[in-house]
């Protein structure tokens, strides 16, 4: 008894300290873990919150319109309760397919110049460059377009209005050219050394080795960044709003104003009563948007799946 | 014969090359106009908007009807709605990414967790501000103010923050790793102590290029901010109405109705263009310092 009294005051206490210090450790370790792992989960949290709420609201307007009519009438008229979004889904097909007929070919031509032609003082310049251009908002983009490409756009069509679908696919080009190229530039860095040099030991010229060899070996990547510039362009509002023109219509020509997705959601959205059909409409056509977007993401792994 | 061979040898020799030629000019060319393009749109941002920035515009209160208003609260919102994002996103988005690279299993939850961070980070912006809009309009009740907007710019951030946390924590050589736990450290102490600071500069260059699109960020803060401000300068209260300089922007050219709109939309796009570059010249200074370096030697 006296024994262990005797351990426990005086001799062993130093290694109860250390005992109590390795527990707090442990605990300390294991508090961590936990932090991490709910950060973690706080991100699936969010993601299903946001399905949840846009996808409930939104779903709401099948009550009072069809699924027919949504989707396939063209007729926007909130006044008359006629809710056919046909137009803005259109509109946002058109605009970004037309985006990526400019912007595609852009960013691959500036991406194999930077990977394959530029000497490295020029790469040190436009690398930098890019990456500073994905940063400038897009509401500066709009803004340049409104100011300086409309006035131009009048100028040469000799149009009265200049919105539309080919100056909001001119701005969106600009913007969505850094990231595909920048996406693009990667992938063909990665390109291994020894294709390039066995396709010029073969007698090659680059022109030939760039289009034979090394683009369809960095097939993935490029895919994947023409994904995540659509993706970009897809979901871009306030650019856009800037200068397709804002009008429900079906656009006769590129220079005619019209309206997609995103433009008429945040051009209405503060006007409208909560719980009104019209912005069951608009928040339809935002889950809409989400539902494009994942769609998209899936096109990126299936690409990636096949790069492996 | 043998001309007629040596020609079609010649003509199938020759014209590679030309194509090449051919190729590699236009590359240049493609290349040179991008940049002038570029380079063109941002000078004249600059050129038309710098000359007419003043400490009065800068700190001035917003003139709805006279001209000579300045956008004070409004720059003011825009960093008070970074820093409340950065605040709340950053300890989330980079302790997801430490999940991620350090502790994550091969399982389902890892898998519907990085499902998760890749579709947040392809999310449209504007759904975003829906969802800001529906969850403190609709449910909470509380108006569009400051807090709900960078609240839902933080959930913007979240999925960037992850991915470069991750990516910068995966870069560090398993070496560290390894000697840490050879000195007795816990997991915790190991990420504290050894992983947090060789990956402390990948963390930060890619949370500033986070805070940049943040900052520029304009669906989100129009849904869940408002397009006003207090009008009172220095208002730290998070309920009031949370405009920022780029809705500001949109809002000044498209419904204002002051005659120098026109001025301040530019002078505001020059800010905004300045302080992006700002962000951008920092993250870049380490880098540049050890160019120089080198170049030095």
């Amino acid at each position: 008894m006296k024994l262990e009294g005797n351990i426990k005051s005086s001799s062993y206490l130093p290694a109860q300290g250390f005992k109590i210090k390795a527990r707090t450790k442990n605990v300390r370790n294991y508090l961590f873990f936990l932090f991490c792992l709910l950060s973690a989960l706080m991100l699936g949290v969010v993601l299903f919150c946001i399905v949840l709420f846009i996808g409930k609201t939104g779903l709401l307007v099948f009550k009072d319109v069809s699924v027919m009519e949504f989707f396939f009438s063209t007729t926007w008229e909130p006044y008359d309760g006629k809710y056919g979004a046909a137009i803005f889904i259109l509109g946002t097909l058109s605009l970004t397919a037309l985006t990526m007929c400019f912007a595609v070919p852009l960013s691959l031509a500036l991406a194999v110049f930077i990977v394959e032609v530029a000497p490295d003082w020029v790469k040190k310049i436009l690398r930098p460059m890019l990456d500073l251009l994905v940063g400038i908002p897009s509401i500066i983009y709009g803004y340049l377009g409104l100011t300086l490409l409309i006035p131009l756009l009048r100028n040469i069509t000799g149009s009265i209005m200049g919105d539309g679908l080919l100056a909001a696919s001119l701005v969106l080009t600009v913007m969505v050219l850094p990231t595909i190229t920048r996406i693009s530039d990667d992938a063909i860095t990665a390109v291994p050394k020894d294709l390039r040099e066995a396709a010029y030991a073969l007698g090659s010229t680059r022109f030939q080795s760039i289009f034979r060899v090394i683009l369809p070996a960095a097939k993935p990547g490029i895919l994947t960044a023409t994904v995540l510039g659509m993706a970009r362009a897809i979901g871009e509002t306030m650019a856009v709003v800037m200068v397709i023109g804002n009008t429900a219509q079906i656009p006769g020509d590129l220079l005619t104003p019209t309206a997609v997705l995103t433009s008429n959601i945040v051009m209405q959205i503060i006007d409208v009563q909560f719980d009104s059909t019209w912005n069951y409409a608009l928040y339809m056509m935002a889950f809409l948007l989400l539902i494009i977007s994942s769609l998209m993401i899936l096109m990126i792994r299936r690409i990636r799946g096949k790069g492996e | 014969m043998n001309e007629q061979i040596f020609r079609k040898y010649v003509v199938r020799r020759k014209s590679p090359i030309a194509i090449d030629k051919i190729f590699t000019y236009s590359l240049w060319l493609v290349a040179s106009m991008i940049l002038l393009l570029v380079t063109f749109l941002l000078i004249r941002i600059l050129w038309n908007g710098l000359p007419g920035i003043s400490l009065h515009f800068l700190t001035g209160l917003p003139d709805e009807i006279e001209a000579g208003g300045g956008v004070g609260p409004f720059l003011f919102n825009s960093i008070y709605i970074l820093l409340i994002s950065m605040i709340l996103s950053l300890p989330i988005g980079i302790g997801s990414g430490i999940y991620l690279a350090e502790y994550a299993p091969k399982n389902h939850l890892t898998g519907f967790i990085r499902t998760s961070v890749e579709s947040l980070a392809s999310v449209p912006s504007i759904i975003f501000g829906l969802f800001g809009y529906v969850l403190f309009v609709d449910i909470f009740q509380i108006g569009l103010t400051i807090l709900g907007a960078g609240i839902a710019l933080s959930l913007l951030n979240l999925p960037v923050i992850t991915r470069v946390t991750e990516e910068a924590i995966q870069a560090v050589p398993t070496e560290l790793r390894e000697a840490s736990y050879a000195l007795g450290a816990t997991k915790s102490q190991t990420i504290w102590k050894v992983i947090i600071p060789a990956a402390l500069s990948g963390i930060i260059t890619g949370s500033a290029l986070a805070a940049c699109r943040a900052f520029g960020e304009s669906a989100v803060i129009l849904l869940a901010g408002g397009t006003g401000t207090s009008g009172i300068m220095w208002d730290f209260n998070p309920m009031s109405q949370g405009g920022t300089l780029p809705v500001h922007l949109w809002y000044v050219q498209s419904e204002a109705l002051v005659e120098d709109a026109k001025q301040i939309a530019d002078r505001s796009a020059a800010v905004m263009i300045l302080c992006i570059l700002l962000i951008n010249m920092i993250i870049r200074l380490p880098i540049l310092i050890r160019d120089f370096r080198m170049w030095k030697h």
